[in-house]
């Protein structure tokens, strides 16, 4: 029983390890090297613990055979040899004592520069996460597709074409220098927040992956605290944020998989010990000297962990997102603001300012003006809750929407 | 869409007899206007506020205090907004909280060159 449980973790986990520091021995230009060596290892280990069960110690075992497997490979293939070889032979004079590195600390500073390799601005969004998740997280194509709610042969190819954009572009596999360390860091950070959000707010079935997809974000989030050239005070807050969202996940869908909206959740279902970490983190980030988006959402995220509606919550809330505004329009902050504008100072002000957002074509707009409307205009309500319920193709929205219909309908 | 100067005029120190609940109240008022015209996508600048305390610098290096002992209204600051035209950025101005003290908004519209 526990070996079956154990099995899928130990391959994901080590997958990437072994993966990230082959890719780093061998170059981005030979990164399907490294993929396969270490499926062929993870193959390796499947058939014969099938038969034979776990050895002692199924981390070393995997370590040893995929070191061997990678010698076999340098020994084996000319071209490799003529080309990476000599490369690496830089570090070691004879290839027989060519050191494969799998000790603690290289592993985590090889997964943190193929994180930065990855998560290369001229590598697409799309491609950055499929890349994160197989190279990063460890998943299967099959696992990728599903979150993406996808195929095999599509996630497939977009692999590929983001390997080879890496291969033309020569990226390298170090930690950016200090000067660009900044810049290259807001691309990996917007990374790893969509990545998250892929989880999050995906429409794929499968809760068990896409909760699992959300916690690789927040893993490879915290890897960032553990270097100094990258613990930045952004990283931390992105870590809160991530960590009061990640707080609700039990509460926020049901058995169908189907989202509970916040004000219908059970409290007691929002786990405490996430809350703690999330507050534990948000403190370390504000003291740093500047404030980001990830600032700003993660004091949001922050009082939504508080469920009593307070004139403090609501005030402080609509605060965070004039600010957000302030460093980045986005329609999506743009109606939230007004929501949190019709908490802090009346649905009155709040309905003049939301006509005032010109979206007339988005369904979250008449979503917004229907919830404004309700109890002050229910006959204009229900006409912005059918005009969002046309706008949107999303089943869970317009399950709401309808519910929302059918309740001030019967008010009537 | 073009950028227009918002130019915020109120007797200097108009606030120094409110306390600090009010003043606190006066901020709100300020934030939550600038976040609303951010909210329409026509926010271009924040802008600033400027010290009250200004020299004028004239001619044969005559300096003077500030402006205001002429013309009674000192600049308090400035932001500048989107508009396709004047009366639209007249439109933004309309319930600036400068008014709440007595103050008004020139708007401008910003040539470029």
């Amino acid at each position: 029983m526990q070996q079956q449980e154990l099995i899928p973790h130990l391959f994901r986990n080590e997958y990437r390890k072994i993966t990230a520091v082959l890719c780093k021995l061998f170059g981005i230009e030979n990164m399907e090297i490294a993929e396969d060596i270490a499926s062929d290892t993870f193959l390796h280990a499947s058939e014969l613990w099938g038969i034979r069960g776990l050895p002692d110690n199924p981390t070393a075992w995997l370590y040893t055979v995929a070191k061997n497997k990678a010698k076999d490979h340098l020994k084996r293939n000319k071209l490799f040899n003529q080309k990476v070889v000599p490369m690496v032979q830089n570090a070691a004079s004879e290839l027989h004592e060519l050191e494969i590195d799998l000790s603690d600390q290289n592993i985590k500073d090889s997964q943190l520069q193929m994180m930065f390799a990855i998560c290369h601005p001229v590598i697409p969004a799309e491609a950055q996460i499929g890349l994160s998740l197989r190279i990063l997280c460890g998943f299967g194509i099959e696992e990728i597709a599903a979150a993406f709610l996808s195929n095999k042969e599509t996630i497939n190819k977009r692999l590929f074409r983001a390997k080879e954009k890496l291969r033309q572009l020569n990226v390298k596999i170090e930690m950016p220098n200090e000067a660009e360390i900044n810049h290259r860091l807001e691309s990996v950070l917007a990374t790893l927040y969509l990545l998250f959000n892929e989880g999050y707010y995906s429409q794929a079935r499968d809760v068990t992956l896409r909760k699992e997809v959300s916690l690789e974000a927040l893993r490879l989030t915290h890897l960032l605290t553990e270097n100094q050239a990258t613990n930045k005070s952004a990283v931390y807050a992105l870590l809160a944020l991530m960590s009061f969202h990640a707080s609700r996940f039990e509460a926020r869908l049901n058995q169908n998989g189907e989202t509970v909206l916040y004000q219908d959740q059970d409290e007691s279902l929002w786990n405490a010990e996430l809350i703690n970490q999330g507050e534990h983190f948000l403190r370390i980030s504000w003291e740093g000297s500047t404030i980001t988006k990830y600032h700003l959402e993660a004091g949001i995220a922050y009082w939504h962990t508080i469920k009593a509606d307070t004139p403090l919550k609501w005030e402080t809330i609509l605060q965070f997102y004039n600010q957000l505004l302030f460093l980045q329009y986005s329609p999506i902050v743009a109606l939230n603001r007004t929501y949190a504008l019709s908490k802090a100072n009346g649905k009155a002000e709040a309905i003049i300012e939301a006509e005032k957002l010109n979206l007339s074509r988005n369904h979250l707009y008449h979503s917004l003006l229907g919830e404004l409307y309700t109890d002050i205009d229910n006959g204009k309500a229900v006409v912005h809750f059918k005009t969002a319920l046309g706008l949107t193709k999303s089943k869970g929205d317009r399950e709401v929407l309808k519910r929302k219909i059918a309740a001030l309908d019967l008010r009537k | 869409m073009k950028d227009f100067l918002l130019i915020y005029r109120s007797n200097p120190s108009p606030v120094t007899t409110a306390s600090p609940e009010e003043m606190q109240a006066l901020t709100k008022k300020w934030m939550d206007w600038v976040g609303s015209i951010a909210a329409q996508n026509k926010l271009t600048d924040r802008g600033n506020r400027l010290n009250p305390e200004a020299k004028v610098v004239r001619p044969n290096d005559v300096v003077t205090d500030g402006p205001y002992m002429e013309i009674k209204e000192a600049i308090a600051g400035y932001s500048i907004v989107k508009a396709e035209t004047l009366d639209e950025a007249v439109e933004i101005a309309k319930g600036c909280p400068v008014f709440l003290v007595g103050g008004n908004v020139e708007v401008r519209q910003i040539d470029v060159m």
